[in-house]
């Protein structure tokens, strides 16, 4: 009884699969942000091939960046988002009275972002082959390690933005757009750590983001795999993934302290 | 031996910073009885309802459901417990069929569909089993909602304001279905409520709050009896009013 319960958890990932399933737009829009990008930067990095030495020797620099950037902010939408549903449909505390645990609630959100991750990305990702002649899986074996570090990252975030709003109500909720993009000027995700300002590179490396994307740029520049970028990133997010849970389950304790289980929604 | 009380409730506060929400409430509920936690707005029923469900942590007391410790291990018990509230919602985009399949699945209801089936039947929901929740009547999202509180055929069935925005009929029909289930089932029913003429029809027992704090308790005639009232309406204006017993409560 006091176990976890894999039929909670599907449970719960079958209520967002239904919600999925009952409406095609929001399928769409699960594709179309990062198709967009896709699209957007195929054609940039078109222009620039001929123009610039690094592109010219690894024309996929800048869609691999976009596309791997996604998975990062897919995955943390897919948690964040996904749990505001919850609170707008005035849901959670049902969801609280029930046997699941917070911590089910929690694998619950981390399996549909996973799926609402591979379907928005995994669309852009198939698009670029006849768009740009360009395969995101030319990058090999690496490419599990850095989807792997992006994905948990983007659940870190997306917890600590799911806890902020928990705890704070539905007024931080445009937090949960506007974290990630804090954070992407630092993540290199275009450009190397080396060409931030000293003093912003060791804000930098203390990212499992900042870590993916050398790594990429070490794969298609250099043809060889850092693991030691792939153990940095793996091991930051060990730490974030778990201080994320924290935040999250203290959260909870709060709103039971408080009573704002009860109080949940817009 | 007197079989124990399901529910245990003993010297239980919730404060929230000055103020005193709950102030040192103690009772029981026997097995198989329906109790009303009756009083006005801000009387302390609904804090009392969500701490014994484990959403409200106490300040201070202790409660004891089905033996355990709430709620240090509400968890053992609310596979055992449901709850339905007018103020707690389902997801509106789901169907009343996807709804229902996600609380059996949530609660370990074995043979989903067959419970579901039977749940459409006695509470006369399956003519709209695949329109979205959200598109329903506030009646029909009642009945669905009482579905939903009675998919794991909970031994303690904890329902605030069960009947609240019912047509007068459908509030009728189901008093019904919550007395037959009860005596099918032996559950152990408490119930916040406005609507006196249910607590007669429905409670052995009522619990009277006013200010967070019990100001009386018993029987339902036992009550009209010891205020020298006709009814519970009274009875309940006599105690909103601070008047107990004929006494004016300082």
């Amino acid at each position: 009884m006091n176990s976890l319960s894999a039929q909670r958890i599907g449970a719960l990932a079958l209520r967002y699969l239904y919600l999925l399933r009952r409406s095609w737009i929001r399928i769409v829009e699960l594709a179309y942000w990062p198709t967009v990008q896709m699209i957007l930067w195929g054609f940039i990095t078109r222009y620039l091939s001929g123009h610039s030495d690094v592109l010219g020797q690894a024309a996929g620099l800048l869609l691999s960046g976009v596309l791997l950037w996604d998975i990062l902010f897919r995955s943390q939408l897919g948690v964040s988002v996904v749990f505001f549903e919850e609170l707008h449909a005035r849901n959670l505390a049902q969801l609280f009275v029930s046997p699941l645990r917070p911590i089910e609630l929690i694998l619950a959100l981390m399996s549909i972002s996973l799926i609402r991750t591979l379907v928005g990305v995994g669309v852009a990702v198939a698009l670029a082959l006849p768009f740009y002649g360009f395969n995101l899986f030319a990058l090999g074996p690496p490419l599990a390690g850095f989807f792997l570090n992006l994905l948990l990252m983007g659940w870190a975030i997306g917890l600590l933005v799911a806890a902020l709003v928990l705890r704070h109500g539905m007024g931080a909720e445009s937090i949960a757009w506007a974290a990630i993009f804090a954070l992407a000027p630092l993540c290199g995700i275009y450009y190397p750590i080396a060409t931030l300002p000293g003093w912003l590179q060791p804000l930098a490396w203390i990212l499992p983001a900042s870590h993916v994307f050398e790594g990429m740029r070490a794969v298609l520049l250099d043809h060889t795999f850092r693991l030691d970028y792939f153990l940095y990133a793996l091991l930051l997010n060990t730490g974030y993934l778990g201080l994320a849970i924290s935040v999250f389950l203290a959260a909870v304790r709060h709103a039971r302290e408080h009573g704002s289980l009860l109080q949940s929604g817009e | 031996m007197a079989e124990p009380p399901v529910i245990q409730v003993e010297n239980l506060h919730k404060y929230y910073g000055s103020v005193r929400a709950v102030d040192g409430i103690s009772f029981d509920i026997a097995r198989g009885t329906t109790c009303a936690l009756l009083g006005g707005n801000g009387a302390g029923k609904t804090t009392t309802i969500a701490m014994l469900l484990g959403l409200l942590l106490p300040t201070s007391g202790r409660i004891h459901i089905l033996g355990e410790e709430v709620p240090r291990h509400h968890h053992r018990v609310l596979p055992r417990m449901n709850f339905s509230s007018p103020y707690v919602d389902l997801p509106q985009r789901l169907t009343v069929a996807e709804n229902l399949t996600v609380y059996a699945r949530l609660y370990g209801v074995p043979r989903v569909r067959e419970r579901l089936a039977a749940l459409g039947r006695d509470l006369d929901i399956d003519a709209f089993f695949q329109r979205p929740y959200g598109s329903l009547s506030a009646g029909q999202k009642t009945r669905v909602a009482l579905a939903k509180a009675l998919l794991n055929e909970p031994e303690i069935l904890l329902l605030d304001e069960p009947t609240a925005s019912l047509d007068p009929d459908t509030a009728d029909r189901m008093r019904g279905i919550l007395t037959d289930y009860q005596r099918r089932g032996g559950a152990t029913l408490l119930l916040a409520s406005h609507n006196m003429s249910e607590v007669e029809r429905l409670c052995d027992q009522v619990i009277m709050l006013r200010t967070g704090c019990i100001v009386a308790s018993g029987a339902p005639r036992e009550l009209i009896r010891r205020y020298g009232r006709k009814d519970m309406e009274e009875v309940f204006l006599d105690i909103a009013r601070g008047i107990q017993s004929g006494e004016v409560i300082e």
